[in-house]
């Protein structure tokens, strides 16, 4: 080996990298549902409003941020395939199907509003707008799907993922609902704090049944969800959302959408902790099996150690560069 | 249904081909925008505001085009060559994280301040935003092609068997990532972006002078396109020139492909221009068989870099030779023409920039219609020459997926049916061709509404004559 990497790497000699790794593709992804899940939920919450200048202010809390918010997806996917390439390879190939729907719904969600701020006319905007909506809602409810088939080590889509699938839809407007309360003011301000409620309680209900339909499914995972880690998750994300109720009840929207970070985050860990130390069950591969060598590892530690605090300072400057409320059509 | 292999080829060709149109105009128009945003800033001047504003939102809409199309040809290596992404992951996957990491943050973030916080943030953050952008997506040029460059040119790894399963192991990472072909790749990449910009740039400007709608703008923006053809141009055809030595030394087969040269032959001549006799000699060109324009040992002269008497290796006697017995040559036909046609675009764009340059120094830039028809049909053509050049670079690695290492078919997907991959080409090809549609609609729509009121500062006296158009 080369003088320069080995000096760059070897002082991780040891560390558990394979797990280290696994903990940062789930934090990727994790970071993605949070960021985006803010972006696809007001994509959803979008279709609940028709007046034009609602819409408009809409768009524009999400314009500036979206595309930087959809990365942390690309690089979940850069991640698993250079950390886990097996588990990458396995999990794209089997869902093929439903990946190519979730890329569909991807590229709904980011050219709609490109397009439907080009032309004022009712029906050009009444399409594009409907694409936005279903862009924004399909791709979290088909990453659901995919997430559920990959926990069951299903081949294909599952009853339990349908139900993963609508949970996680709620959640994304848990998430819009919070952070369109930040960027909007007055009644439409005092709407969010409505929608936050309702969809906060769906979510709740959906994540218990997406639960027990996990647990019905197999033994294993059943197994899996009464152990004592998997339970905590559970009662916390019930206390989550009864905070995020109370607290979106009184529009304080800035700890609403801290409460709906921490239900997301949770409920990537419950999958990351139903999986460990399995990281593909359809063929029983552990996370030290599929892991790509120690050096190649140490190598992308180096780099995300140095790229990951940067990468945060970046977020700290555009999300407090467009604090506060949003004007309509701002930027366009 | 097509056969699986056969669908995610097509497939990956197509979402590439598509993809690649936005990312070269929007890593060429980066140092554009750099440039106009510090105008703006450091003189004040409202043409520099139009200018940056205006050119920031092609650049917007392109840049989200890029991305998404972007993510689709991540999750292909998955979907559809989960194979090829299972055996090479631990050498390709790094440079693909780390490009997300590095590059897509970057310019993501940056973006939604440079296209939407002019109001929002100081001169300085402004200003940093739009080199941080510029930065971001040279940066992914990097990754992307140090992958890329490991595909064609492989080192620094080992073929192990691990639980049954042949995978690349990394051994030297130095040797993987920095590897001989990639500064060749960057470089002529980098280069024709800026050019393929410019081009596009100029060639916009020159159709609405070509029209009467001569502004202060549309001279701007031509002048500073230009200046980067005039550099851009003659340092790619030169740059083209050293690197087809380059191949000749590293992809042999490929250099064979690029000039139909099927024996092996010392004094190789070099075919300036080939004209084909029929279609069979298009179809399945061999360079004895067409109508060839000749420079008798050039070939030779320019591969080895100075023998007029170097030796030739032609397909026949590589495809006799291990690893490549049996496994195929690349399809001959699509490389020596793309090569061709990419050459002669290149030329074409040192004529074009040198009759710009001349005409700006007599000082009748903006007088001549010809030249101004001759960049306004030239507009897309950049973007024809990285595409062509691109179909050079991938059809000529075949059948290799990585050169000498594994071949496109061995790197599919095992499972993939062939209803699922007919599926999604379909889709693909449909959507594609819609978004491709739908984009030059809103381009052409947003050139229409371009903000180029201002008169032409020169003639002073004919300001108040010319309408504003479509100021918004």
């Amino acid at each position: 080996m080369t003088e320069p990497v080995a000096l760059a790497t070897g002082f991780l000699h040891g560390w558990p990298l394979a797990e280290l790794w696994f903990v940062v593709v789930f934090a990727f992804l994790a970071t993605f549902l949070f960021l985006d899940g803010m972006d696809f939920g007001v994509g959803a919450l979008f279709a609940i409003r028709d007046d034009a200048h609602d819409r408009e202010t809409m768009l524009s809390a999400v314009a500036p941020i979206w595309d930087g918010n959809e990365v942390w997806l690309i690089v979940f996917g850069g991640a698993l395939f250079a950390a886990f390439p097996e588990v990458y390879a396995n999990l794209f190939s089997r869902h093929y199907l439903p990946l190519f729907a979730v890329l569909v719904a991807l590229i709904l969600r980011g050219l709609a509003p490109e397009f439907y701020e080009q032309r004022e006319d009712a029906r050009w905007r009444r399409y594009w707008g409907a694409a936005f909506v279903a862009g924004s809602v399909g791709a979290p409810f088909l990453l659901g799907v995919f997430a559920a088939a990959w926990l069951q080590g299903a081949a294909g889509p599952t009853i339990a993922g349908l139900v993963v699938g609508l949970a996680l839809v709620a959640l994304t407007i848990v998430n819009g609902a919070a952070f369109l309360g930040l960027k909007t003011t007055d009644e439409l301000q005092a709407e969010m704090g409505t929608y936050g409620v309702r969809a906060a309680i769906a979510y709740l209900v959906l994540a218990v049944l997406a639960l027990a339909a996990l647990g019905l499914s197999s033994g294993e995972l059943l197994g899996a969800l009464l152990a004592p880690v998997p339970a905590v998750l559970v009662v916390a994300t019930a206390a989550g959302v009864g905070g995020y109720v109370l607290f979106a009840r009184r529009e304080q929207f800035r700890r609403a959408l801290g409460v709906a970070a921490v239900l997301t985050y949770g409920l990537t860990t419950l999958v990351a902790v139903l999986l460990y130390p399995t990281i593909d069950p359809a063929v029983g591969l552990t996370v030290s099996e599929a892991a790509v060598s120690s050096l190649a590892l140490s190598l992308m530690t180096v780099f995300a150690a140095v790229l990951l605090p940067l990468v945060s300072l970046y977020f700290v400057v555009l999300y407090s560069s467009f604090a506060g409320p949003t004007e309509a059509g701002e930027g366009y | 249904m097509l056969d699986p292999t056969i669908a995610s080829r097509v497939q990956f060709a197509v979402t590439t081909f598509v993809h690649i149109i936005f990312p070269t105009i929007s890593m060429g128009l980066a140092p554009f925008l750099v440039y106009f945003t510090w105008k703006e800033i450091t003189t004040d001047e409202p043409i520099y505001v139009d200018l940056r504003s205006f050119w920031a939102k092609i650049f917007g809409i392109t840049f989200v085009a890029g991305t998404v199309t972007g993510i689709v040809l991540e999750f292909e290596f998955g979907m559809n060559f989960a194979a090829f992404s299972a055996f090479v992951g631990e050498v390709l996957g790094g440079p693909l994280a780390v490009e997300g990491m590095m590059a897509f943050f970057l310019e993501s973030t940056f973006l939604g301040i440079f296209i939407f916080g002019r109001e929002r943030v100081s001169d300085r953050l402004y200003f940093l935003s739009a080199v941080l952008v510029a930065l971001g997506s040279w940066l992914s040029a990097v990754w992307i092609l140090i992958a890329n460059a490991w595909m064609q040119t492989p080192q620094g790894y080992d073929v192990v068997t691990e639980g049954g399963q042949r995978v690349v192991e990394l051994t030297d990472p130095l040797a993987a990532y920095a590897n001989p072909r990639f500064p060749w790749m960057f470089v002529h990449m980098q280069s024709s972006a800026v050019l393929s910009a410019s081009l596009f740039l100029a060639g916009i400007a020159g159709f609405y002078l070509w029209m009467g709608r001569d502004s202060d703008f549309w001279r701007k923006t031509l002048k500073v396109a230009i200046v980067l053809m005039i550099i851009t141009a003659p340092f790619q055809v030169l740059h083209g020139d050293s690197y087809t030595r380059h191949v000749e030394d590293t992809q042999p087969a490929k250099f064979a492909a690029m000039e139909a040269q099927y024996e092996t032959e010392t004094g190789a001549a070099l075919h300036l221009i080939a004209i084909p006799t029929s279609l069979e000699s298009f179809t399945n060109p061999r360079a004895q068989n067409l109508w060839t324009l000749d420079v008798p040992n050039l070939a030779s002269l320019l591969a080895s870099g100075g023998d007029l008497d170097a030796r030739i290796r032609g397909l026949n006697e590589i495809s006799n030779t291990e690893p490549w017995r049996g496994a195929g040559t690349p399809p001959v036909a699509f490389v020596f023409w793309s090569f061709r046609l990419m050459v002669l675009l290149g030329l074409w764009f040192v004529v074009l920039a040198f009759w710009a340059g001349y005409r700006w120094y007599r000082g009748t830039l903006f007088e001549s219609t010809r030249l101004h028809q001759a960049l306004a049909l030239s507009t897309p053509l950049g973007v024809l020459a990285v595409e062509v050049g691109w179909m050079v670079a991938e059809i000529g690695r075949q059948p290799w997926i990585v050169q000498e290492v594994m071949t496109v078919s061995e790197g599919r997907s095992p499972g993939l049916t062939g209803g699922e991959a007919t599926l999604t080409l379909a889709g693909f090809v449909g959507g594609y061709l819609l978004m491709l549609t739908l984009w030059i609609y809103v381009v052409r729509r947003m050139i229409r509404n371009a903000p180029d009121g201002h008169p032409p500062k020169t003639e002073g006296d004919r300001s108040g004559v010319v309408p504003v158009i479509g100021d918004d």
